[in-house]
């Protein structure tokens, strides 16, 4: 049977597989943009000016990013890299 | 009086079956009973009224209305078949301007007032004006898919556009749009053999609810000829698949159908049926 097996599987391509391992691609790629909202160049320009008045850092040095982890939650992400 | 369901059917792309999902799931709540109305919003381009099969009685149409040309309920064409089934045809005109969302607004009230408890509203594909028209005031919306790579990417489009083009999505204190997923023109056979994406493929991507599966049917096309919409044929799998999903858009349970591949009996095999 799993000699069978072997043989059917060899002669039918799984075209439906390849279709979904690009669909979540590109959707995932799409969702990334989607979810920045608005403020949030905004919010990333007062975080670098609020740092700033303490440390002295420039805006490569800063990642702010938010992250949908589910339907209602939302995640900041915040990485600053604190010079020596 | 109750305010109606104003429910969307929409799509990314075109040609997956919006208006023969808009014809079938209007007449199946009619049948069940609820006072119901479908709206064309493909301005220009016209076909409700065909699958509906009452071209031959469209007079006045949506943008008369809007116009004010003409009363309401002179334009709404009251379906012959089935009692509590009115149907609103789309324009030819050019101009696609002319659906305002203003318009729209006052079109919704009108049928609001006549009592309507269902409105569907079979929006033309894309995310243009007539689209964007056609979901602004919907509280539901149907995403219609086929099992296909670019159709399912749209709608993953659609949902995008939906939470932000919206009269709910720019109102926080309302409950954001309603969506479900229809998936039309599935093949469970090709399914199994690996050539289709199956339907938990689909709504992995695109994790919305499933509201319905309308399995690939050489009687759908016949019913489009006929302007009898597919829902009317008892016998066929797919009319059958809408039955079940006017049932679930009212608020039953009823596990999905035909979404299993079908095993040929040792005849069919032999004379290729």
């Amino acid at each position: 049977m799993s000699l069978l097996n072997f043989f059917i599987s060899k002669k039918k391509k799984n075209t439906a597989n390849i279709a979904r391992k690009r669909l979540q691609i590109i959707v995932a790629e799409s969702r990334k943009n989607n979810i920045e909202p608005g403020y949030l160049p905004q919010l990333k320009h007062e975080i670098i000016q609020v740092i700033q008045k303490y440390v002295k850092i420039n805006s490569n040095m800063i990642t702010v990013q938010l992250d949908k982890k589910d339907k209602d939650i939302c995640i900041l992400e915040l990485n600053i890299i604190l010079p020596e | 009086m109750t305010d109606p369901r104003i429910i969307v059917i929409t799509s990314g792309k075109g040609g997956v079956g919006k208006t023969t999902s808009s014809a079938s799931i209007a007449v199946g709540l009619a049948i069940e009973g609820k006072k119901t109305v479908v709206l064309d919003f493909d301005i220009g381009l016209r076909n409700l009224d065909l699958v509906m099969g009452c071209e031959r009685r469209v007079v006045y149409d949506f943008i008369n209305v809007i116009n004010k040309e003409v009363k309401l309920n002179q334009a709404l064409i009251k379906d012959k078949r089935i009692e509590n089934l009115f149907i609103l045809p789309a324009s030819q005109t050019l101009d696609k301007e002319s659906l305002t969302i203003s318009g729209v607004q006052y079109v919704l009230q009108e049928l609001q007032d006549m009592g309507f408890e269902f409105i569907i509203c079979d929006s033309p594909a894309g995310i243009e004006n007539g689209a964007i028209s056609a979901i602004y005031f919907a509280d539901e919306a149907i995403i219609t898919t086929n099992p296909e790579i670019s159709s399912v990417r749209d709608s993953d489009r659609m949902l995008g556009i939906l939470s932000s083009k919206t009269q709910r999505a720019k109102n926080k204190n309302q409950l954001p749009i309603q969506e479900n997923l229809l998936i039309t023109r599935y093949n469970p056979n090709r399914v199994d053999k690996g050539e289709m994406l199956s339907i938990d493929d689909i709504t992995d991507i695109l994790r919305i609810p499933i509201i319905g599966v309308i399995p690939e049917d050489i009687e759908i096309l016949k019913a489009s000829n006929t302007g009898n919409p597919i829902i009317l044929n008892n016998n066929s799998q797919s009319g059958q698949a809408y039955s079940d999903t006017v049932n679930r858009i009212l608020g039953n349970t009823c596990p999905l159908r035909f979404i299993k591949k079908q095993e040929k009996s040792f005849f069919s095999r032999l004379f290729g049926g």
